[in-house]
């Protein structure tokens, strides 16, 4: 039975970690996530026996994933921006490793220490990679505190369908406002061993490695084409895009995560004025909906891409639309948060007026 | 490191086992460790890391817990020991080895955990990952190789380096006014209260060999204990990079580094020193 509570976003995602049967969190305090670390630490292991360690960094963190995870066992860890960064080293491992893990990253103001308000300036790092090497993470956008729990559940899912690990990109204002939350019963914890596992060597069968060191390059170079190869499919099958109000739309505002909801609150006030405007939410930034907005192209006048940053998803959106109709960009930094009536104003200045 | 290093991993997965039958069964005094692979080493003649690797395997073997035991491998020479250990492995980033290890033991309890890491790894890159180890007492095993030097980048000063011994960056020898002293580690961590078995060995006598392999076994044993991190030291040599003969790197050894690295258990679980 499914259990509606009023709940902070943080929150929600730690109850969730629990309810999916996640065997081990690693975790080190930062603003604005640390009720992630904070809940689990009150809650997991008597409720499942989850392990949640607190690790003496960021970097021990997600190098504690990275040997927690080889194991086959549901593992996360969760952070903010400048932690996020210090993981990008570890997170290049897994990667190439293809270890499934969940990574959630509160994103803030940036960059350096910027500040603990809620920022999308991350979208770069998270979605192109993000440390060295070419690797893809798979990236979920929630946009309410429900998809802040629901999204645990289907990133372990979708870490353990393709070996790969997965993002929650999210930000400090969804991190800590309360809403309420319908949660998903609770999963037992389960191992389910496929063979490739570090856990112990038995008679039959050959000693497991877990590494990302291929000397050679054409060996190295096989291992880059398998990822890429995975990658495409991951690209094939696993979009998720909500599209409001498109079809009889003549402009589009697009924005993810926190952003989509003031985009479609702008939406509504210029449907309000007169003005056909739809809204598209890409929920998966990696796999981005190119095609989405490709097709909405032939049909819509303009997009106005809205972000908290100085403009990064709005390099893919331009990307989607090949040419065909103008994009614009409208932004804040820094930890500010666009109001419905600036994107308004900036969809009847950048889009409908047709200035520049 | 020689040139072998870049052998590719396929290399050993299609070595095939040497023929043996010349030798009757009933004749053989000595053989491989059925717990290591039959790959050559890649380290060069005289080095340490191929006794210490030998030593690992027979303890595991002789223990019988080939499917309980998960290790992880550094970044230094030793990068490959998953080439020739024939157990569960993890390739561990630089100095992150025991981060690695504590993540495989916190969901693997009941399984012998062990990271093999060498001195820039534990000791600069990896001081704080190796401390916090330690200091929470995770039940894993460390086995640490000193020999004062970076041997797979090609010679650079280590944190272990000796006063005035030559590197490639200490090219007029470690001047501790502006490089710093030699960091004693092992001291270091033997001093919080989550070691619980603490010893620093060496390999270039077949005696010392036994006392080694003796620590190890302990240091796998303990961990059944539940009551905190095993550490050992290994003092080793590094011929190429000291630019000496296997010979006469194990008398520089024994008469410059032991006199600083002395040998000996440092902490043991009864709460006698040395």
């Amino acid at each position: 039975m499914s259990e509606l509570k009023l709940m902070k976003g943080n929150e929600a995602l730690a109850e969730a970690a629990i309810r999916a049967g996640c065997d081990a969190y690693f975790g080190y305090p930062i603003t604005p996530q640390s009720e992630v670390l904070e809940y689990l630490s009150r809650e997991a292991e008597a409720r499942t026996g989850m392990t949640v360690l607190q690790a003496e960094s960021e970097i021990a963190s997600i190098n504690m994933v990275y040997g927690a995870a080889g194991t086959g066992k549901k593992i996360m860890t969760s952070s903010s921006s400048p932690g996020i960064s210090l993981m990008q080293e570890g997170i290049s491992y897994i990667a190439c490793a293809e270890l499934p893990c969940l990574i959630v990253n509160v994103n803030r103001g940036g960059p350096g220490l910027g500040t603990i308000q809620p920022a999308q300036s991350d979208y770069f790092q998270s979605v192109k990679g993000g440390g060295h090497g070419d690797y893809r993470l798979i990236v979920l956008a929630p946009s309410t505190v429900q998809e802040m729990s629901d999204f645990v559940k289907l990133s372990f899912e979708l870490a353990f369908k393709y070996r790969n690990p997965v993002m929650i990109l999210t930000d400090g204002a969804l991190g800590q406002m309360m809403e309420k939350v319908e949660f998903f019963e609770q999963q037992p914890r389960e191992d389910i061993i496929t063979g490739w596992e570090t856990i112990g060597k038995p008679d039959d069968r050959p000693s497991n490695v877990i590494t990302s060191l291929h000397i050679q390059p054409d060996k190295m170079e096989q291992i880059n084409i398998h990822l890429q190869k995975k990658y495409k499919e991951i690209e094939e099958n696993e979009i998720r895009v909500e599209m409001i109000d498109c079809e009889d739309a003549d402009y589009i505002i697009t924005g993810y995560g926190l952003v989509a909801r003031i985009c479609q609150k702008a939406a509504q006030m210029a449907r309000e004025k007169g003005l056909k405007v739809g809204v598209i939410r890409p929920i998966t930034l990696f796999p981005f909906p190119y095609e989405t907005y490709f097709n909405i192209a032939d049909k819509v006048k303009g997009i106005l891409d809205v972000e908290m940053n100085a403009g990064q998803m709005v390099e893919d959106v331009t990307l989607a639309v090949k040419g065909k109709i103008p994009v614009e960009f409208y932004g804040r930094m820094g930890g500010m948060v666009p109001t419905p009536e600036e994107i308004l104003e900036a969809l009847e200045q950048k889009i409908i007026g047709g200035a520049k | 490191m020689n040139e072998k290093a870049l052998i590719d991993d396929e290399h050993y997965e299609n070595t095939t086992l040497r023929d043996t039958t010349v030798i009757q069964p009933e004749n053989i005094v000595y053989e491989k460790p059925k717990t290591l692979k039959d790959a050559d080493f890649h380290y060069c003649p005289g080095c340490a890391h191929s006794v210490v690797h030998r030593l690992i395997a027979e303890v595991i073997e002789e223990m019988g817990i080939q499917s309980e035991v998960i290790g992880v491998a550094p970044v230094g020479c030793a990068v490959f020991a998953y080439n020739y250990l024939d157990v569960d492995m993890t390739e561990a980033a630089h100095g992150r080895a025991s981060a690695v290890a504590t993540g495989i033991k916190r969901v693997l309890p009941d399984k012998y955990v062990f990271s093999y890491q060498g001195d820039g790894d534990l000791a600069a890159i990896g001081t704080g990952e190796t401390i916090h180890t330690c200091n929470r007492g995770e039940n894993i095993l460390f086995i640490f190789i000193n020999n004062g030097i970076y041997g797979m980048t090609g010679g650079q000063m280590a944190p272990t380096t000796l006063p005035g011994m030559k590197s490639t960056t200490s090219p007029f020898g470690r001047d501790v006014s502006t490089m710093g002293n030699p960091l004693k580690i092992t001291e270091l961590i033997a001093a919080l209260p989550g070691t619980y078995y603490v010893t620093r060995q060496a390999v270039f006598k077949p005696g010392l060999v036994r006392k080694t392999k003796k620590a190890i076994q302990k240091g796998f044993e303990l961990q059944k204990d539940k009551k905190g991190t095993c550490f050992i030291e290994v003092v080793a040599n590094c011929p190429s990079n000291w630019k000496m003969t296997p010979l006469e790197s194990n008398h520089w050894l024994e008469e410059n580094m032991l006199p600083f690295y002395q040998l000996g258990d440092i902490k043991t679980p009864n709460g006698s020193n040395n």
